[in-house]
């Protein structure tokens, strides 16, 4: 599904990855770990065709449309509501039924009922449960995550979790995390990255 | 087909968003009838066709700008880019459909303005209001590429009118030509012959400017 | 080397073929081949920019940055000239008649714009980006100006008029051409210059980076 060789990324003079090979096997779970400034968030943009690698090869067997990435930043507009974003974004990926696939996942990660309310009126929480629904909404085969459990309250990552064990095996996943331990049993495979 | 949705779905998140939020066009509207006040006193005893057809310009290109440097405000703060350049449209859809929303609160604001104009200073005439057609689509095509532009930057809104201003000239010139000359016909067609240069080099290059 | 033998050339060259013809017309030899000068600059810089828009090659980011550089160095010496001239032959240091100069301000402020946006990027691949799209902007816009300030004549000045070139002919030919020469040769060993004195810093640094 993605195989790198010999990837790296300099910013200018800076140098953030240096010779990263990866081989993630369709149905692959890889976690990467490493500290703050090892390059996690650099690979997994890479990975996910958001950067460009300014040395070494990379191969995904994914089109733009199959690859599903939660950030840093949740990716929808705070002056919008749940439901207009997800709109939005089902026109964009153009998913033939629309309003039952966002209905089901606003029921499932428990903002149906807040779905006509604003963006920026949702809690931290919240927001990163509608960042999962945008994630998920259009199927992906490779899904990147980077520390998709840093917002989450202990509902929202037990919803993650489940989440994580019912698509394991079936796609594809690159995720980054400082707790490990957590996607311990999904994960098939490990990359350390260090500063 | 899929690329006039992808404009329609992305256009219509803007209009939206202006809806929501509505500080754009308010902001324009405002603007552009103090600038033809401040034009009052800053043109000493009665200005004639030409010099007040030329004022028109610079107010509209103004408030113009005053837009074009709200157009990618709300991706810039709610860091909503990386969504947009992940979705399997093609990226030009994004500016396309930015384009089509500035155009739309920068026609509002003519459609206020040109009145104010003529009770002001002097009659709108036909050619003007089909330069100001085709100018606006220059303006709001080149501007809000640029804009795209200056968002990537640290200056940001500082150097919007920078990287707009040498680039409007040719508008300003077709505009004001086309406002004042007996037979606008060269000038109006000089204008949609920058619209189309421009729109072609706006398409094929958006995709560098919020991508990799 | 080359800079000691371009120089020579106009300095010796030059003057003693022009001398029967005056002072003002020796600046004219200058001002118009700066100007090409400036013209090849730029569209070096917009080849370079293509290059690495088509091969994402940072090599040809850093030469499309020194080709405008060297750009803007001739297009202030442009300015310059043409003032200069203006001043002998018409006794104003400015003059908004002749199309050349004023596409030069234009073109001036533009690639001026080029250096805020390019200072106001961080280093990396987005810099690179959007350098290289504003620098294809340039060569679009440099016809299209120039288009817009002939248009724009026939509705300051009314009664078409053109300035008198000097009519080309034998030694005035013959000087012209080596001139040019001599200003294209001193251009391309400028850029040679900078863009070796670039490359030797990147790679001093790298050099340093591998070492701590």
């Amino acid at each position: 599904m993605l195989t790198t060789r010999r990837l790296g990324k300099r910013y200018g003079e800076k140098r953030v990855l240096r010779k990263i090979d990866l081989d993630l096997p369709r149905g692959g779970f890889l976690v990467v770990t490493g500290p703050n400034g090892s390059g996690k968030t650099t690979l997994l943009r890479i990975c996910a065709g958001l950067a460009q690698p300014t040395e070494g090869k990379i191969e995904r067997a994914a089109t733009r449309a199959q690859v599903g990435y939660l950030g840093h930043e949740p990716l929808v507009y705070r002056e919008l509501t749940a439901l207009e974003n997800l709109e939005l974004y089902g026109r964009l990926y153009r998913l033939p039924e629309r309003r039952e696939r966002i209905g089901m996942l606003l029921e499932r990660f428990g903002l149906w009922e807040a779905r006509h309310e604003r963006v920026v009126s949702y809690s931290r929480g919240m927001t990163q449960r509608l960042a999962l629904c945008r994630l998920l909404l259009h199927e992906p085969e490779l899904l990147v995550l980077d520390e998709p459990y840093s917002a989450l309250d202990e509902a929202g990552a037990e919803l993650l979790d489940a989440q994580l064990s019912e698509l394991s095996g079936e796609r594809t996943f690159l995720l980054s995390t400082h707790d490990p331990a957590r996607v311990d049993p999904l994960a098939s495979d490990r990359l350390a990255l260090a500063v | 087909m899929s690329y006039v949705r992808d404009v329609g779905a992305l256009a219509r998140k803007d209009l939206l968003l202006e809806l929501r939020a509505r500080d754009t066009l308010p902001a324009m509207l405002l603007f552009v009838a103090a600038v033809f006040v401040v034009f009052h006193f800053a043109l000493p005893g009665t200005p004639s066709r030409l010099e007040t057809s030329g004022l028109l310009w610079v107010a509209i290109l103004f408030t113009a700008l005053l837009g074009l440097g709200r157009a990618f405000v709300p991706e810039r703060e709610q860091r909503t880019f990386d969504g947009l350049v992940l979705a399997p449209c093609d990226r030009s859809a994004i500016w396309l459909a930015k384009s089509l929303a500035t155009l739309a609160f920068l026609a509002a604001a003519e459609v206020v303005a040109l009145p104010l104009y003529a009770l002001f200073f002097h009659r709108v005439g036909g050619a003007t209001v089909a330069a100001v057609f085709l100018a606006d689509l220059g303006i709001c095509g080149v501007g809000t590429f640029l804009g795209a532009m200056a968002v990537a930057t640290r200056a940001r809104d500082l150097l919007l009118p920078l990287l707009f201003l040498p680039l409007a000239m040719p508008i300003v010139v077709g505009a004001v030509g086309a406002s004042v000359v007996d037979s606008p016909g060269r000038y109006l067609g000089f204008l949609a012959l920058y619209d189309l240069l421009f729109a072609v080099v706006c398409w094929a290059s958006f995709e560098y400017v919020v991508a990799e | 080397m080359l800079v000691t033998t371009a120089l020579v050339f106009v300095f010796f060259v030059a003057p003693n073929d022009a001398s029967d013809l005056g002072f003002a017309q020796r600046i004219f030899y200058f001002h118009v081949s700066i100007a090409f000068t400036a013209y090849a600059c730029f569209a070096g810089g917009a080849w370079n920019a293509l290059r690495h828009l088509w091969k994402r090659d940072p090599r040809a980011d850093l030469e499309s940055y020194v080709c405008i550089h060297q750009g803007l160095i001739f297009g202030t010496l442009v300015l310059l000239t043409g003032s200069i001239w203006a001043k002998i032959a018409w006794g104003k240091w400015w003059i908004w008649s002749e199309d050349e100069l004023v596409l030069f301000l234009v073109l001036y402020l533009f690639y001026c714009a080029y250096f805020m946006l390019r200072f106001s990027v961080d280093d990396g691949p987005q810099r690179a980006n959007l350098s290289a799209v504003y620098a294809l902007f340039g060569v679009v816009l440099i016809p299209v100006s120039f288009a817009a300030i002939r248009l724009a004549k026939a509705y300051f000045h009314p009664e078409v008029f053109t300035l008198h070139g000097p009519n080309f002919g034998g030694s005035i030919l013959v000087t012209y051409c080596i001139v040019q020469a001599a200003m294209l040769v001193l251009g391309y060993t400028l850029y040679r210059l900078e863009l070796g004195a670039k490359l030797l810093d990147v790679r001093l640094r790298r050099l340093r980076e591998v070492l701590a």
